[in-house]
């Protein structure tokens, strides 16, 4: 049976309160993982690792590949980014690759280090119920 | 000294699992430094948790590192968790049991088990478990250059190791 989004928030608190060791409540939706729970580079490839254990079921595998989760390599292309702002063909990419993330606010001013500001709980759990649901 | 916290690695199985010992002496010095006499209270010498921590480093990080034979610079990123439940006294035999539990291009996550051999009871008792997570760095670099020589599985340290005796289980798999 298709796990609720209820469900899939559940599991997703589960992962980031081990991952970060962040108190339950402090997990909500609008919690950016950088700024509101303190993630680290290295926190974001834990997260990936316990998201795959987590959802992954006997009868379907849930492995997630290098950047489709987190931009990671995406941003190091030279005609993505200029002077440390991400270009509006950076922007069309991240919608395309990762359209879990919300760039509504990120395109006003587009620094490439303000872009993890926007990652948020939500965009985790957008990105697990889209994955599953395909 | 050398920064080596374990003696040898007793079995091995390639991208999978590693096991090693360490004897604990009354001769080395760390043994003293945490609970020193005081007062009316006798010296307790035990092995400190946060070298029992980093020998489980070292083998989860040899095991990760032989994956790819030594060729990536495999740093320990994180300590997910480390919980230990009883002391090693001098004259004990630490063994480590660590396995990767998941690995791909960036890193590893490793689960590892710490147990104790006593002469005293002749038994092994668990001692605590550790989970660790490696990063490759060349894989992880952020825009910050390494040098290519392999700093961290240097010359030093294979020899180190073949003194373990990894290449010995390394020649048979």
């Amino acid at each position: 049976m298709a796990k609720s989004r209820a469900d899939i928030e559940a599991d997703v608190r589960d992962v980031l309160v081990d991952a970060l060791g962040v108190d339950e409540d402090d997990v909500v939706p609008t919690a950016t993982l950088k700024g509101d729970l303190g993630a680290e580079s290295i926190d974001y490839l834990d997260i990936v690792f316990r998201l795959e254990k987590k959802f992954t079921t006997a009868e379907k595998p849930f492995k997630i590949a290098q950047g489709e989760l987190f931009p990671e390599n995406l941003m190091t292309d030279p005609s993505l980014v200029e002077a440390g702002k991400v270009t509006a063909k950076g922007i069309a990419l991240l919608k395309e690759k990762v359209p879990h993330v919300d760039v509504s606010e990120f395109e006003k001013d587009p620094q490439i280090t303000k872009l993890p500001n926007h990652f948020t709980v939500k965009s985790l759990c957008d990105f697990v119920q889209r994955k599953l649901g395909s | 000294m050398r920064w080596m916290w374990i003696d040898r690695v007793i079995a091995f199985e390639p991208r999978t699992r590693l096991v090693a010992v360490k004897n604990v002496s009354l001769a080395e010095d760390h043994i003293h430094q945490n609970f020193a006499a005081e007062g009316d209270l006798p010296p307790c010498p035990v092995m400190p948790t946060s070298l029992i921590l980093e020998g489980m480093a070292q083998t989860a990080g040899i095991l990760v590192g032989s994956v790819h034979d030594f060729r990536e610079k495999v740093v320990l990123a994180k300590v997910v968790s480390a919980t230990f439940e009883r002391d090693i006294n001098p004259g004990e035999t630490i063994r480590y049991d660590a396995s990767i539990e998941r690995m791909d291009d960036m890193g590893a996550s490793t689960i590892g088990i710490v147990d104790r051999f006593s002469f005293a009871d002749n038994a092994w008792a668990p001692v605590g478990r550790i989970e660790l997570m490696f990063s490759h760095l060349d894989q992880n670099r952020a825009g910050v250059e390494f040098p290519e020589e392999n700093f961290v599985f240097g010359e030093n340290f294979r020899t180190l190791l073949e003194g373990a005796g990894l290449r010995k289980f390394q020649a048979k798999a």
